[in-house]
């Protein structure tokens, strides 16, 4: 997934990438994984510049669903610093670039709650909750968003 | 745009370096 052209320029423009191997960097490896606990391979985290974890990858993945997972990290992490406009653009880019992704319908259900921490407007619930309707409306986050009907 | 995703191996150097920016932290076996 790593030498995927998509994924490399996406990694090099949002992250500061550093592996630590099992046996190359086994000490690391190791301080890291009590650290996070991780520890299984390949586990991935996007973690914010104050040392906290905002996103976890683990298990292989395809580029075509590693790079959504990635995007929603991004999103995630721009939620967690309370920038509720970046982080619902970034959630609907989630949605609209990579929409038959299982990162997709999550995307969804964070940018209609992060409209709403925006504006603390009701509308965007429900608004989300219809979205659900029309699209990933057998996922897990549509039944999470149908109480806002 | 780099042709190959240029890790580093210490993970304090790349918090103090991100900034903006997420530490991708890797956690891998796989053959290098």
């Amino acid at each position: 997934m790593y030498t995927n052209p998509q994924v490399i320029e996406f990694v090099t423009r949002h992250t500061v990438p550093v592996r630590v191997h099992a046996r190359e960097n086994h000490e690391a490896f190791a301080a890291l994984g009590d650290r996070f606990d991780a520890h299984w391979t390949p586990t991935t985290l996007l973690v914010d510049a104050g040392g906290t974890e905002r996103h976890r990858i683990e298990g292989f993945l395809p580029a075509d669903q590693f790079l959504p997972q990635l995007a929603l990290g991004v999103a995630k992490a721009a939620f967690a610093r309370k920038d509720y406009a970046a982080a619902e653009r970034l959630y609907r880019d989630v949605v609209d670039r990579y929409a038959n992704s299982d990162a997709a319908p999550e995307a969804q259900y964070w940018a209609g709650v992060s409209r709403y921490r925006a504006t603390n407007d009701a509308a965007a619930l429900k608004d989300t909750a219809q979205a659900f309707a029309q699209r990933y409306k057998d996922s897990s986050w549509a039944t999470k968003a149908s109480v806002w009907k | 745009m780099p042709e190959e995703i240029r890790w580093g191996r210490d993970f304090e150097t790349a918090l103090r370096a991100a900034g903006d920016k997420l530490v991708l932290l890797d956690f891998s076996a796989a053959p290098m």
